[in-house]
């Protein structure tokens, strides 16, 4: 499967992944390369067999209604780059 | 069911001719759990900034989600209740978004498969007719953080107590074609959840909330491009919205351009749309399965026995209130608009004519609280003490005019209303003896006046009221319309 530059360019930025544009033509090449790796998986035949989104056999585990967390604001704010009155405070973001 | 007739055709007019407004809802319902979806901080209303918020909510690393099961049995409930299909095997995605009010860069929601499949709800409208609208999903997924944009005027400030809240997004059919159909809808789903109790329904706190999907085409034709007008959290601006958003579409396309489909806000004080986000790859939200959550697998067993639990909905409640006591739709509808006032109306009805109890408690009672801004909760009244006033109306005691003045006496805290009717001698006069010794005196006392009568019949008003001054109100109205007009010669 070939991906071009255009691609890698839209999803870089849906990533927030800052690339150079002289980048583009050499990551597309070896996203490329990576994929052509990977399907071949698409020789298995896989009619009738549901997709597997984890390799554990068990059911999600479940906790009861209770409130156990939280109050901890000093530790949630401790990494921000701003804060003030207990708010993240980040670059204006209004559309 | 009643399906009853439907009123005429919402429809725009424009230059070119008539066009139909297509509509389909998201609604957005906060689950009433006490604590997040995936974490164990509150859901409490009202906190300071970032107090109800864990490590999990504010996506440090290495945090891992572990699902609250009373929010997965509010959604089956609520599936239940609206007839659907419960999907015994779903699971969670990722929606890949950047905003600071989500702080893992993802939504955890269910794309794919969710949690409840198709059902449908019957809707009521405001005069009781109904009609069916498709319900195509429910599904559970997180509320975001709250962008505060007005603190400063170069910053953002963002809270994240919402954050990871437990939300069922509850998706429709487009089957709704005005903007008064899209209300009734959401208002019935307001009451449904609010029967359920899986959701407070809270419109002003955003606990309920609605997605609104607009398309205009002329009438039976294709489907139209349609847009998203986000996060409308009143019936009255839904409707605004609606109304807006279809004629700026009618107008584009009559001006032979076309409709983007777009995420647009509804302002409610210039009473218009706009767009939202005008970025090219607004949709591409690259959702895939979550890796840090396993298959939520329901055991059958547990789903019958949230089955079994569930309350008389509306809409039977609804039926039953017309079937069993004979109501009219309307009157029906406004008892099930709060199940506490269905159960106070069966309550007073009890042995009664329930058409006469359905007044009393709609209009007297309920006019009177609501007047003072309370609920049914709040009644000074018991209904057993509507039904004994309905019973007193029912033996002849006491005449509807004197039921409103012992109907005042209750609400006043005086008790039981045969007891009022005893302490204060508020019994019906029936006693033709004493009405007649009354009317001949009045005829006597004013020769003119009953000369009046026989010419113009209308004038024996006067006597009625001279009668019922005498006896203080007390006097049976039949009663003295009949000894009148014998008296009288009419």
């Amino acid at each position: 499967m070939a991906i071009d530059a255009a691609t890698v360019r839209r999803v870089a930025k849906l990533a927030r992944i800052a690339e150079p544009e002289e980048r583009l033509e050499p990551l597309a090449q070896e996203l490329s390369a990576i994929l052509d790796w990977i399907e071949q998986l698409d020789e298995v035949d896989t009619d009738g067999v549901e997709p597997m989104t984890s390799a554990v056999a068990a059911a999600l585990p479940m906790r009861e209604d209770v409130v156990t967390d939280g109050q901890k604001r000093d530790a949630v704010l401790s990494n921000a780059p701003r804060q003030a009155d207990g708010f993240f405070v980040v670059p204006k973001v209004v559309e | 069911m009643s399906t009853t007739t439907a009123p005429a055709p919402y429809r725009i007019q424009g230059r070119t001719g008539e066009w139909e407004v297509v509509i389909g809802l998201e609604v957005h319902a906060q689950v009433a759990s006490q604590a997040k979806l995936f974490s164990g901080a509150s859901t409490a209303f009202g906190a300071g900034p970032n107090e109800h918020v864990s490590l999990v909510d504010a996506a440090f690393p290495g945090m891992l989600p572990v699902i609250n099961r009373f929010c997965v049995e509010q959604a089956v409930r609520t599936g239940l209740g609206l007839r659907a299909r419960i999907n015994l095997k779903s699971r969670f995605d990722r929606k890949n978004y950047f905003y600071p009010d989500l702080p893992a860069g993802y939504q955890i929601s269910q794309y794919k498969d969710p949690v409840v499949g198709e059902g449908e709800l019957e809707v009521t409208r405001d005069d009781g007719s109904t009609f069916k609208v498709g319900i195509e999903r429910l599904h559970l997924e997180q509320d975001a953080g709250k962008s505060l944009h007005d603190q400063d005027p170069n910053w953002t400030y963002v809270d994240l107590n919402r954050a990871g809240v437990a939300l069922m997004e509850i998706v429709s059919r487009p089957d709704l074609r005005s903007p008064e159909e899209a209300a009734a809808y959401v208002k019935t789903l307001r009451q449904l959840v609010r029967y359920l109790g899986t959701c407070d329904g809270d419109m002003e706190k955003g606990n309920l909330r609605a997605d609104v999907n607009v398309s205009v085409r002329k009438p039976g034709g294709p489907l139209g491009a349609r847009c998203e007008i986000k996060n409308v959290n009143s019936m009255r601006f839904i409707q605004q919205a609606i109304a807006y958003e279809a004629r700026r579409q009618v107008e584009i396309l009559e001006d032979g351009g076309s409709i983007d489909q777009e995420t647009r806000l509804y302002d409610p004080i210039r009473g218009e749309t706009r767009s939202m986000r005008s970025k090219e790859e607004a949709h591409d939200y690259r959702y895939f399965p979550d890796p840090d959550l396993l298959p939520l697998e329901l055991d059958p067993d547990w789903v019958r026995a949230i089955e079994a639990t569930l309350p008389e909905l509306p809409d039977a409640k609804r039926s039953r209130l017309m079937r069993q006591y004979g109501l009219s739709a309307y009157d029906a509808t406004v008892l099930v608009s709060d199940p506490e006032r269905a159960a106070f109306f069966e309550t007073a009805a009890k042995g009664r004519d329930p058409k006469l109890v359905v007044n009393w408690v709609s209009n007297d009672l309920v006019g009177r609280l609501s007047g003072e801004g309370k609920d049914i909760a709040d009644s000074p009244i018991p209904p057993e003490h509507i039904g004994e006033l309905v019973q007193l109306i029912e033996e002849g005691v006491i005449s509807s005019k004197i039921a409103k003045t012992v109907f005042d006496r209750m609400w006043a805290g005086e008790g039981a209303p045969r007891a009022i009717v005893d302490r204060h001698g508020l019994v019906q006069v029936t006693d033709t003896g004493l009405i007649e010794a009354a009317v001949e005196r009045l005829i006597a006392a004013h020769p003119d006046k009953a000369e009046a009568v026989k010419a113009k019949p209308q004038a024996i008003g006067w006597f009625v009221g001279q009668v019922m001054k005498e006896t203080g109100g007390k006097a049976n109205p039949a009663a003295v319309n009949d000894i009148l007009k014998a008296k009288l010669g009419v």
